[in-house]
């Protein structure tokens, strides 16, 4: 009997031990986890502040070996880049995800789309980068601007197509069928009513998928192909930010070191931007002005 | 016209069907009572004004959507015809076949200036470094995503989803900056030589030396650059651990309170509530999301490209250079010397884009098995 209750509270000992070690690994997994972000948050500020001065907004890159430059054109391009792409991803997106949302919810086929745009989204950047080359670059036997935003634009399609649907989704039936009720036709009801509903989340979700291809280096490299000089003609090869912080980085100067932290700076300040934005609007709920 | 009115449908087909019936029929009622119009006219008033233009728009928004399907069969017929020339050249030996070096007696995979096309070293070095990314990654996650749901207080929840969701919108060249300064010294100095210590001691080597995987041509042999197949797989494993994290902490909330009330009232301690109702019953959606970072892991460029050293060869050590499917098209797509060189590069995209579409595929299928359905099971 007495032996019994021994192993009884050995075991409980033994559980409790179990318990506690467990609690301690996964405290100790997310130390580890957040460790690598504080690190990489830590040196970009730490090198990337130190380098950042008004040159680096206002000047294109020096030739190599020489001290000082900015990069005034991979700003500039990463913004022409990142027009193209939203005029062509953007529209394309939103209408696959009203598509989803509004008339094939519950089909076969919508369910089909839904799939491919999820497993879309998994496929490396740099087989997007060979297709849009394929198309454009190798017929037009030219790098270009225009085939850098097209391959940007369709790897936006998947991402607005999804967060676009679960958006509406979002929105009340009743809403909808108030409209309807009023004598207004499907179509505006879809524009004016249920997508001015969602337009918070849906805005939210473009700009989401758009920090996710500010950042993409691999579809570029042969399409854009950077640019060492000002250009925003669409037919030019064209400089990019990612690009430019890609070529600086295996670079052997010091300088273009300090210049390759200053970009990373600068572009990760805009993807935490806008994520902030993103989580700030999602906290809110999308509904909060139509409810 | 009241045949244009159509009977009320189920919530869920309301919104699909035609829109016009009810602002029709209100039109006609006064059409009707106000002015005499000929039935033509009333019928174009009833079916004409917004019919047509809801068919046109719905239409549209189904180009939109299937426009997804396009670009999936462009970039398949894009690869495929670009790779016609290196798939002639050597079909599927392409993937596995080696040629010798005369002069050293070396395995010889890729040589552009002798037009040797060989992409094994490429599929060995996406393996590996995935498969250490996988390794190093996954227990991590898993922790992150236990401690998350189940055992964090309520004031970190937010801040921790929302550095974990950060981790995600890093861009990989902004990983592969950090990690060419930061993590390849680091590496180098402090964790490599204790790797090549502790897996080179003796008492190691004399038990553990007859798997091979010990000592000089062991794992951990060679030379240490820094650079190579392991310092990929770490920077990887950093890139796809919010990936797998997010993921299963989704999985795991799916899993219903009263199942961990249960076991719980049977006496389980908290550990044992979150082995035996949490994680037995996420397992599926948790295989899932990991083969989902695996997706992720294969066709990682930038800082793979960036650290794992670009050399086309094969070595058992973790710590040589090699090169990935992915790095190698960064590296020479640009400057290809000729047709065949760019074509086998195509290739190699086009197993690649294979490939991912396979895993990622599989992935959403089990993911989408457990967030679907009720995931709750009795045994």
């Amino acid at each position: 009997m007495k032996a019994a209750i021994q192993q009884n509270r050995m075991r409980n000992a033994l559980r409790a031990a179990t318990d506690h070690l467990a609690t301690g690994l996964a405290i100790l997994a997310t130390l580890l986890v957040v460790a690598p972000l504080f690190a990489i948050f830590g040196y970009l500020i730490y090198k990337g502040a130190s380098s950042l001065n008004l040159a680096f907004f206002t000047q294109i890159p020096k030739p190599e070996g020489e001290v000082g430059g900015g990069m005034a054109n991979a700003i500039v391009g990463s913004g022409v880049l990142l027009a193209i792409a939203s005029c062509l991803g953007v529209p394309i997106g939103i209408g696959g995800g009203i598509y989803l949302a509004e008339f094939g919810r519950g089909t076969r086929l919508a369910n089909a789309i839904r799939f491919t745009a999820d497993v879309l989204n998994g496929v490396p950047s740099i087989v997007m980068g060979i297709a849009v080359y394929a198309l454009i670059v190798f017929r037009e036997k030219h790098f270009s601007a225009f085939s850098g935003g097209v391959a940007l634009g369709i790897m936006m399609i998947p991402t607005v197509t999804r967060t676009t649907e679960e958006m509406l989704l979002m929105v009340p039936n009743s809403i909808r069928e108030a409209a309807l009720g009023l004598g207004v036709p499907n179509w505006r009801s879809v524009l004016s009513i249920t997508l001015k509903t969602a337009s918070p989340g849906v805005i939210t979700g473009c700009m989401l998928a758009f920090a996710r291809v500010a950042g993409e280096t691999a579809p570029l490299l042969f399409t854009a192909l950077g640019n060492q000089f000002w250009s925003v003609s669409l037919n030019q090869p064209i400089a990019a930010l990612p690009l430019q912080i890609y070529i600086y980085a295996i670079s052997p100067y010091d300088d273009q070191h300090r210049l390759a932290w200053a970009g990373a700076l600068v572009l990760i300040a805009l993807i935490v931007i806008a994520v902030s934005l993103v989580r700030y609007v999602a906290s809110r709920g999308i509904l909060k002005g139509a409810s | 016209m009241e045949t244009s009115l159509e009977p009320p449908s189920g919530p869920g087909s309301g919104i699909s069907s035609p829109a016009s019936s009810p602002a029709t029929g209100s039109g006609i009622a006064a059409v009707a009572s106000n002015s005499p119009v000929s039935d033509v006219r009333r019928f174009l008033l009833a079916r004409g004004n917004s019919a047509l233009a809801d068919r046109i728009f719905s239409l549209l928004m189904l180009a939109c959507a299937a426009s997804i399907f396009c670009i999936v069969a462009f970039i398949a017929s894009e690869l495929i015809s670009q790779s016609q020339m290196s798939w002639h050249a050597s079909g599927l030996a392409f993937f596995y076949k080696f040629n010798v070096d005369p002069q050293t007696g070396l395995p010889l995979f890729w040589d552009p200036v002798n037009g040797v096309f060989y992409a094994l070293p490429f599929l060995y070095g996406t393996l590996v470094s995935s498969l250490v990314a996988l390794v190093i990654a996954v227990p991590l996650a898993v922790g992150v995503a236990i401690f998350l749901t189940e055992m964090c207080p309520r004031f970190l929840r937010g801040p921790l989803a929302f550095l974990t969701e950060l981790l995600a919108a890093i861009p990989s060249v902004v990983y592969g900056l950090w990690a060419i300064f930061i993590l390849v010294p680091l590496l180098r100095e402090h964790i490599n030589p204790i790797l090549i210590d502790t897996f080179g001691a003796p008492l190691v080597v004399r038990l553990f030396g007859w798997t091979g995987l010990v000592g000089d041509n062991g794992l951990f042999g060679g030379v240490n650059l820094g650079l190579g197949l392991l310092t990929a797989g770490v920077i990887l494993a950093i890139m796809i651990l919010p990936i797998i994290a997010s993921l299963t902490r989704e999985v795991m909330s799916t899993v219903p309170h009263s199942q961990r009330e249960a076991a719980l009232a049977l006496g389980a301690t908290r550990w044992e509530m979150i082995r035996i109702a949490v994680l037995r019953n996420a397992r599926i959606g948790i295989v899932g999301s990991i083969i989902l970072g695996l997706g992720r892991a294969l066709g990682e460029t930038m800082a793979v490209a960036m650290v794992i050293g670009n050399t086309a060869e094969i070595h058992r050590s973790l710590l040589s250079t090699g090169h990935s499917m992915a790095s190698v098209i960064a590296n020479e797509f640009a400057e290809a010397t000729s047709d065949l060189h760019r074509s086998a590069l195509v290739e190699i995209g086009l197993a690649l884009f294979v490939v991912t579409i396979l895993v990622n595929g599989l992935a959403r299928l089990l993911v989408w098995a457990v967030t679907r359905s009720n995931p709750v099971r009795v045994n």
